[in-house]
């Protein structure tokens, strides 16, 4: 793969507090190209903040430090917030699980779509309402217009995450952080969200970092993955091999899944090594 | 027959506002057998767990628990013998009641006298311990919380636990845990369980037969084993299996 659209090396992210400092992202290094990686790991193992740090959107009193997060060879630790600002949904769009708490309630899709589309592109209404339709009809859905006039609520979980999908690709962004963008959907309506990331990644050439706790859908949907375990990557492998995979840990967190093809009376469960904690981060970067 | 449910109606609200949200479901579930009840979000599923419980007022049709016909209000050997568990034990688990308390007063409120000794024995049977007693709810972690929802259920010793998703919101590592807990004590007690789950690899681990819900409707029963040989035969739930697998 040559072509590093993002370059992370020696991320940490740490929340000061009385009891001493947390360090909930632990040195990860990684590159991301024209693919789509995943990171899993169980909850609280520092997925989210890797997502955000990337945008630099760590609240204080948390910190981010890195020596350097890399957006095709410009390093986003040395940009202002005012320069990171033009980043973050121009370069690098993120999307997150729950569609209901990142758009207006108060708003229709379409008056919001339009918004950010004008936010991006000098032009007139119409214009933008035609652009604003297209981008729907990009995501799938068919009655746009419709879409166009309903408000946040009166939309099913999988409407609103494709309506998400649609106001991040506006400004066609080189990269899209998807957080568990289907965890909350039905089977049938995941897939049709995931056969739209994939889209973009062909079509558009666009990185994905698609994050998720679910193995077997990294597995069947991502090139390649990072598996995180108490704020560090302990292990990096082929999606497709994923099964394949040895390090205790994603080998103890694919050995605890129910599986149709293969009944057991009891799950195997997961045995801790202290030592995965305190092992050194395993580098995820492509050269 | 543990339960036998025949053309059972759920609605919620009425004229206009009014939501079908179970249309004539049948199924019945042997004593000690485990059944499964899958579907996608709004088929119904919760309906019918609330509905068993006595949590939908409004419902038409035969439920029978155990020999008995249920009515619209249940005798208090109903709550013993019918407990339910559901997929958030953070919202289920008063935030301020401790671990004691709310496994204490449930006891207390079924009539027992021991507490003290039960509360030590349930403790132990959802494999937390003592150091858990005292403990509020944000003290313990999502595993934690659910083996002490179990153990509430657990508490009135009774023969149906109705399981609403009770992984879905856990690690995967955890749920293992929780399943694998879950039938032990099925086994060791020789309970009953229906268990509702988006999650068709949990059901087949858990459970002999299952049903296939769609707008309220259950499409088709299956068996376990037509399950792991993908051999549904309705259309829709040749189509639910398609996807999850
Ligand atoms: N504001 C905060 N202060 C202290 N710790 C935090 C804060 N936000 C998150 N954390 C901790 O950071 C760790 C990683 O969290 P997160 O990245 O959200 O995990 P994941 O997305 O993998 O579930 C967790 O242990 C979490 O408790
Ligand atoms: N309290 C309620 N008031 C009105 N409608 C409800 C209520 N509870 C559930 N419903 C509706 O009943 C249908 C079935 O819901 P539910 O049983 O929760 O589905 P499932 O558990 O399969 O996701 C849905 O259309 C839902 O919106
Ligand atoms: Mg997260
Ligand atoms: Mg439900």
């Amino acid at each position: 793969m040559m072509d590093t659209l993002l370059d992370v090396e020696d991320l940490w992210v740490r929340f000061p507090s009385r009891q001493g400092v947390f360090d909930a992202v632990r040195g990860v290094s990684f590159t991301l190209g024209r693919e789509r990686l995943g990171i899993v790991g169980e909850s609280g193992s520092g997925k989210s903040m890797t997502g955000r740090a990337i945008l630099r959107l760590i609240r204080p009193p948390g910190i981010v430090e890195a020596k350097q997060i890399a957006l095709n060879g410009d390093n986003l630790m040395e940009k202002s917030e005012k320069d990171m600002r033009a980043v973050r949904g121009q370069k690098i769009s993120m999307v997150m699980q729950d569609p209901k708490f990142s758009l207006n309630p108060v708003m229709t899709i379409g008056a919001q779509i339009i918004e950010a589309y004008r936010q991006h592109n000098r032009t007139n209404h119409a214009d933008a309402y035609a652009k604003a339709v297209e981008m729907l009809q990009a995501v799938s859905i068919r009655d746009a217009d419709r879409v166009m006039r309903a408000y946040p609520h009166e939309m099913s979980g999988g409407m609103g995450q494709r309506v998400m999908i649609a106001m991040m690709l506006i400004p066609n962004p080189q990269i899209l952080i998807a957080d568990e963008p289907t965890s909350a959907l039905d089977v049938s309506v995941q897939r049709q969200v995931l056969d739209i990331m994939d889209g973009l990644v062909k079509e558009r050439g666009m990185g994905l970092i698609f994050i998720s706790h679910d193995l077997n859908l990294v597995a069947d949907f991502c090139d390649r993955v990072l598996i995180m375990y108490a704020g560090r990557i302990v292990e990096v492998c082929e999606a497709s091999k994923l099964s394949q995979a040895k390090h205790p840990y994603t080998r103890g967190l694919l050995n605890a899944l129910p599986r149709l093809d293969a009944p057991r009376d009891h799950l195997e469960v997961l045995q801790r090594d202290p030592a995965w904690s305190t092992a050194p981060s395993v580098s995820g970067r492509v050269a | 027959m543990m339960l036998d449910i025949d053309t059972l109606n759920v609605w919620f609200g009425s004229g206009r506002d009014r939501v079908d949200a179970v249309k004539a479901a049948t199924f019945s579930v042997a004593r000690g057998e485990s059944f499964g009840l899958v579907g996608e979000s709004g088929s119904g599923k919760s309906t019918i767990l609330r509905a068993i419980s006595g949590l939908a007022p409004q419902w038409s049709g035969r439920m029978v628990v155990d020999g008995t016909p249920l009515t619209k209000t249940r005798p208090k050997a109903f709550y013993k013998a019918v407990q339910m568990v559901f997929q958030d034990p953070y919202a289920s688990l008063h935030p301020r009641h401790s671990v004691d308390q709310v496994l204490g007063e449930t006891l207390h409120l079924h009539g027992f006298g021991d507490i003290d000794a039960r509360v030590v024995k349930l403790l132990d049977d959802v494999g937390l311990g003592q150091k858990f007693r005292f403990r509020y709810p944000h003290q313990l972690s999502g595993g934690q919380r659910q083996r002490v929802a179990i153990a509430r259920a657990l508490a009135p010793e009774p023969q149906l636990l109705l399981l609403d998703e009770p992984t879905s919101a856990l690690d995967v590592s955890v749920q293992g845990e929780i399943l694998n807990l879950l039938v032990d004590l099925r086994r060791d007690r020789g309970l009953t369980f229906v268990m509702v789950s988006h999650d068709l690899s949990v059901v087949g681990h858990m459970c002999e037969r299952l049903a296939v819900m769609q707008n309220g409707q259950i499409v088709e029963v299956l068996g376990v084993d037509a399950l792991r040989q993908n051999a549904a035969t309705h259309p829709y739930a040749q189509s639910l299996l398609a996807a999850s697998i």
